[in-house]
């Protein structure tokens, strides 16, 4: 048996509908809101603002720093129970990275810039919608960056090269299955997040990573226009 | 905070109007949307003025406590998460999110409006728990209020997942509601006290100069079922039973979006 119409009927090379706004959360310097299928997630970011303890200031550089963090009713089955678990906590660090080449950090010494990630629901792919949210948050803040960062999850279920697992193909059960989420950052097509769970052939993974870049545009486009929607004067 | 905004507060307050132009009782637009979170059991999204809290249920099997064998159980839990407001920081929660929770916890435990009894499967052995999270989105002021519509919007929106007597399918949702005494639903009113001026529903410039709060919560027949008193200064029976009163005008129109 081999994997030959997606579960959602969707073309192996199509994202689930995808829905981005900008500046959702008033108290917050930047804030987004970006849902793939019927995953959601929320970025608000904080700063540039003052580090503590004091010893963590850095002269030279800011600190961006994130923090990933599902709400306890988000997903199918028992509650989640709060505050950051270890998985949390992984994903906080790789949405970091994956930021980071895009921020100035150089332009907000002895300062952090908090990035704050939550997804009331989720349906797979949370950490790359996570990423997206945060890179049009950090944007609408104003922050220093040279580049937008786009990220979507790329699956191989059983035999087939898939953009944007959602549940039912992550939890596939006629075959095997491998989750590679990937983080393009759109100007240069780096990428700067690559994780990978699963068996994949080396041949594979570049697929993989073509595909997420062709994905990545999309998603980029999506982002821009949802931060100059925001931006947007309208006439009268 | 700076002097200049709090003479400006209290210099319209003097004029019987608030800084934002809304009358003194007067709350801004509320919006109640239920369902908004499909893997919940039930979900509600509530917004007053740029105000956004989420509320979410869980339900799952458990053993009832030792001195209620026949009775369902309730948990509520809040995070004021640091995403709503640059004051909050990420760990565990802090007072200000225990008293939310508990304060919310207790209009719905005192007015009984979950029949828990009915919420029994096996006495002594299972029965369903409900549990019940907080999540601030924006805070634009007055969590309290929001907080307390969004449960109460969520546990109506929730739906029982089947169950066989040995494990929950929560893929599968039953047309079975909680049971619920719609007229036992409490409504959660918080009145604030700047200066000798009494005002509903604060926006979070405001909330910063308020010296005293009382929440009240009623059932729909005006029956008081909680009450918490916050912030510094003491307040006189006058004052509370002018509060009081405010608080059950109020809690008619709040009543509306349940």
């Amino acid at each position: 048996m081999s994997y030959t119409k997606r579960n959602d009927g969707r073309k192996f090379d199509e994202t689930r509908a995808i829905e981005a706004k900008a500046g959702v959360i008033k108290r917050a310097d930047g804030s987004a809101y970006f849902k793939i299928g019927k995953t959601v997630a929320y970025a608000a970011v904080y700063g540039p603002r003052e580090i503590h303890p004091k010893f963590l200031q850095n002269p030279k550089n800011g600190k961006l720093r994130c923090f990933y963090n599902m709400m306890p009713f988000s997903s199918i089955g028992e509650r989640v129970r709060p505050g950051a678990n270890r998985r949390a906590k992984e994903i906080a660090m790789v949405t970091e990275k994956a930021l980071l080449p895009v921020v100035d950090i150089s332009k907000s010494p002895n300062s952090v810039i908090d990035v704050f990630i939550e997804l009331p629901q989720t349906d797979a792919g949370t950490r790359c919608a996570g990423i997206c949210a945060a890179s049009m948050a950090l944007a609408d803040a104003g922050i220093s960056m040279n580049g937008m960062v786009a990220a979507v999850s790329i699956g191989r279920v059983d035999d087939k090269l898939v953009v944007d697992l959602d549940y039912s193909e992550e939890s596939y059960e006629d075959g095997t299955v491998a989750d590679i989420p990937i983080a393009v950052v759109s100007r240069t097509e780096e990428i700067s997040l690559l994780q990978m769970d699963g068996e994949l052939s080396r041949d594979d993974l570049k697929k993989a990573i073509e595909m997420a870049k062709k994905a990545c545009s999309k998603i980029d486009k999506i982002q821009r226009d949802a931060l100059k929607k925001k931006y947007e004067v309208k006439n009268g | 905070m700076d002097k200049e905004q709090t003479n400006h507060i209290l210099n319209f307050l003097e004029k019987g109007i608030r800084f934002d132009g809304r009358k003194l009782d007067e709350y801004r637009q509320i919006k109640v949307e239920k369902g908004f979170s499909e893997n919940a059991e039930g979900s509600a999204r509530v917004t007053i003025g740029d105000t956004i809290v989420f509320a979410g249920v869980k339900l799952s099997v458990g053993e009832p406590y030792p001195d209620t064998p026949n009775e369902g159980t309730m948990m509520i839990n809040a995070e004021l998460m640091p995403l709503s407001n640059p004051d909050f920081e990420p760990g565990p929660p802090a007072i200000q999110a225990i008293e939310l929770a508990r304060v919310v916890d207790r209009g719905i435990r005192e007015s009984g409006t979950i029949d828990t009894k009915k919420l029994c499967i096996k006495k002594e052995e299972k029965v369903w728990s409900i549990l019940i999270d907080i999540c601030t989105v924006n805070d634009d002021g007055n969590l309290f209020d929001a907080s307390a519509l969004a449960v109460l919007a969520a546990l109506q929106d929730t739906k029982m997942p089947s169950y066989n007597g040995k494990i929950v399918d929560y893929k599968k949702k039953t047309k079975d509601t909680l049971p619920l005494n719609l007229k036992k639903i409490p409504t959660s009113c918080t009145v604030s006290k700047i200066g000798n001026h009494f005002i509903v529903d604060p926006v979070h410039e405001e909330e910063e100069k308020v010296e005293a709060r009382l929440t009240v919560e009623v059932e729909e027949d005006g029956t008081l079922c909680a009450l918490q008193k916050g912030g510094d200064k003491p307040l006189t029976a006058e004052d509370i039973d002018n509060m009081v009163g405010i608080g059950i005008e109020k809690s008619k129109e709040l009543r509306k979006f349940l």
